[in-house]
């Protein structure tokens, strides 16, 4: 295969990543979406599995010896970018915000903290397993 | 059914951003293509959602464009991971721009958005 058709062959796996990992984000909210309360639970429960998953699959070496680099591109960049969301977190956050500023700040404080406390502990497992 | 819409979206978002990225994104802790997704995204998913909230954009378009689209081109993983990363490399500063002008640049965005409308639909 032509390194060109490789690369095309490439972007549409990242595609097809892409739809699972947005089909996966509906589902979730169709699971959760009745039983929330009015506090968008659904994207900060996918944001951070997926913060904690990409951080674990990017950094250990035990799944790179495993699975080719393209493969995890369509993985990481295709299945958990998508599965993940940043423009839901905006959206509701400014909607949160009409309803009161302290639940807006509880739910930025959430993601953002949360995320990057579930990246911190995906990439320690993925250390403590012998990966980097 | 409904699947298929949010699937077509998200395989278009995914591609969309990839793409992006390839030409944007120089180093994890230069995320210049993540943040332009995350802003332009963000912009877009409020547009949509003020005609949805309205009745005026059909449940298809909403969850093509909306769920699908919008939500697979922005992204909360890579956003996170690179921070980390800045952090761990005792970027601090420029993790805490990161964060904030992803956050301040995309909440006004969506504020400015609703407030514009609102005027005008």
């Amino acid at each position: 295969m032509s390194i060109k058709q490789s690369k095309a062959s490439l972007i549409l796996f990242i595609g097809v990543g892409g739809a699972f990992g947005a089909c996966s984000r509906y589902l979730v909210s169709l699971l959760t979406s009745s039983s929330d309360g009015g506090f968008p639970f659904t994207t900060l429960l996918v944001n951070l599995i997926g913060c904690f998953s990409l951080a674990y699959i990017a950094n250990s070496n035990q799944i790179r010896n495993i699975i080719p680099a393209p493969i995890l591109t369509v993985i990481c960049t295709g299945f958990i970018g998508s599965f993940t969301t940043f423009s839901a977190f905006s959206v509701e956050t400014v909607q949160l915000f009409n309803h009161g500023i302290g639940l807006a700040l509880i739910y930025i404080i959430l993601q953002l903290f949360g995320g990057i406390l579930f990246c911190l502990a995906g990439y320690q497992l993925s250390i403590n397993k012998g990966g980097v | 059914m409904n699947l298929l819409f949010v699937a077509a979206g998200g395989f278009l978002g995914a591609i969309s951003r990839y793409s992006i990225g390839l030409k944007a994104n120089k180093t994890p802790r230069k995320p210049v293509g993540t943040l332009s997704v995350n802003i332009s995204g963000s912009a877009l998913l409020g547009l949509l959602l003020y005609f949805y909230e309205k009745g005026e954009l059909p449940e298809i378009y909403w969850l093509f464009l909306g769920v699908g689209f919008c939500g697979a081109y922005t992204t909360f993983s890579t956003f996170g991971t690179e921070t980390l990363s800045m952090i761990q490399a005792n970027m601090l500063r420029r993790a805490i721009i990161y964060v904030l002008s992803s956050l301040i640049i995309s909440i006004g965005s969506v504020m400015t958005i609703f407030f514009v409308l609102k005027a005008f639909f």
